[in-house]
């Protein structure tokens, strides 16, 4: 049997992100600017998951991300996996891995943090990746995954 | 060293610090040297802060140079609205190193990555003040002969005092052991000890000092203050017990000596003053050669 997720809506190539905790479904749109995006994007959530509670899925006809690039998702969907997808086939499965560095995306805690004064792209030193700590290269400050804000 | 900004304590190693050490007893000897020649340096002083500036603004002036810069951003072009990165920027091209304060955290770190001068580290808001650190180490050393082995404690707010959390990072490459003292509120924050754990170094924590204070090298106090507090009641309870008294020191060695990064409020009783265990205001002028130290060491001069 083919994997379920054909049966919603096939793709002929790209990439089927699957296992997204519905409610960090926007973040992950977002990290992956797939408001940029040319190719045919799906999107579907609150799905029923054994795994996560509820859960979403994002299908991109097309696309083919870097691992640099899809890791960042890590941080609000540390479980998904993703399906690549060629000529209707899953030729390989990927799951996301939290990066040493995270540049940009994420907001420091800190209101003190000169990054939320001006204009500076934040970076943050990953120094726990399974509780996502995250240490702010400029203030130094821990930002934790209860506080984390995509910006 | 040269070139380089000193922004956190953590940026320079070991063998970095003793060279400014040894530096800055040199200049202890002979304060006034000309090795800036006139030089240009600027100290940017985005929050007020006498003490600070007047120690930079005395180590630069000793050293031959001028001194640019302001000491209240309020009336400065960044009232109008300038941004920091505008400020160092063309700051930068007046002067040939820049010292500076501001409240906010990280702002020094982020100005050493958009300018080709060196920065030094006054203080970013309750993040870093290295040129502190490397002057408790200076006063450490001198009043102690050394660096090697020695029991610190460290007392009063542990949790929001930045001064001590750089202190035991550059004396945990000189085997301290660490006796850390305070309210429950105000503990020692996990990431230190956790640090301690990992390099095998030993700390011992405790709410009062009095039955092991025979055992101090060094106490280093810290304000104690009242915005720390969620419960206004637990302030008032606690605020007494870490006033330090005479009395509590009888039983020190002979040696121990008492520093504060100053301005104390309440914390040490006028009484300690005058005892010669009281070592915070030699700790003040220490500040200044090490700052002589520091300057002229990035600035390749020495
Ligand atoms: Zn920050």
């Amino acid at each position: 049997m083919k994997d379920k997720i054909l049966e919603v809506s096939a793709i002929k190539d790209g990439t089927v992100i699957d296992h997204i905790p519905a409610d960090s479904l926007f973040k992950v749109i977002s990290i992956l600017r797939l408001e940029d995006k040319d190719g045919m994007i799906t999107f579907g959530t609150n799905l029923e998951s054994k795994k996560l509670n509820k859960k979403a899925i994002i299908k991109l006809s097309g696309v083919f991300f870097k691992d640099n690039d899809i890791n960042r998702i890590s941080l609000v969907a540390p479980e998904a996996k993703l399906n690549i997808i060629r000529d209707y086939d899953v030729v390989e499965k990927k799951i996301v891995e939290v990066p040493d560095e995270i540049v940009g995306i994420v907001k420091c805690m800190n209101p003190m943090c000169i990054t939320n004064h001006e204009k500076i792209v934040t970076k943050f030193q990953v120094i726990d990746k399974k509780k996502i700590h995250l240490r702010c290269h400029y203030c130094e400050k821990i930002t934790d995954k209860e506080h984390m804000e995509i910006r | 060293m040269k070139s380089k900004s000193l922004v956190s304590i953590t940026d320079f190693t070991k063998d970095d610090y003793l060279r400014i050490l040894e530096k800055a007893a040199e200049f202890e000897k002979k304060s006034y040297q000309n090795l800036l020649d006139s030089k240009v340096i600027a100290t940017l002083f985005f929050e007020p802060s006498t003490r600070t500036r007047l120690s930079f603004e005395s180590a630069i002036n000793r050293l031959g140079g001028r001194v640019i810069g302001f000491n209240d951003s309020s009336t400065s072009s960044v009232s109008k609205g300038e941004t920091l990165y505008d400020t160092i920027r063309v700051v930068s091209n007046y002067s040939e190193l820049i010292v500076m304060r501001h409240p906010l955290e990280g702002s020094a770190r982020f100005a050493s990555e958009i300018t080709n001068i060196p920065i030094i580290n006054a203080g970013d808001g309750a993040n870093q003040h290295p040129t502190q650190t490397l002057l408790d180490l200076y006063s450490i050393q001198k009043t102690q002969g050394k660096l090697d082995n020695l029991n610190i404690f460290m007392v009063g707010d542990l949790k929001y005092g930045r001064t001590v959390h750089s202190l035991l990072m550059a004396l945990s490459e000189f085997n301290a052991t660490f006796y850390f003292i305070s309210p429950d509120e105000l503990r020692m924050p996990e990431e230190y000890k956790l640090y301690l754990d990992k390099i095998g170094l030993k700390y011992h924590e405790s709410k009062e000092f009095k039955p092991n204070i025979i055992e101090a090298d060094i106490i280093y106090m810290t304000r104690v203050q009242k915005e720390r507090f969620s419960d206004p009641i637990e302030y008032e309870r606690t605020k007494n017990a870490y006033v330090l008294k005479n009395e509590m020191i009888e039983d020190s060695k002979p040696g121990m000596k008492v520093l504060h990064p100053l301005p104390r409020v309440n914390e040490i009783h006028p009484d300690v003053d005058a005892n010669a265990k009281a070592y915070y205001f030699q700790q003040t002028e220490n500040g200044v050669y090490v700052r002589q130290a520091i300057i002229s060491l990035i600035l390749g001069l020495v």
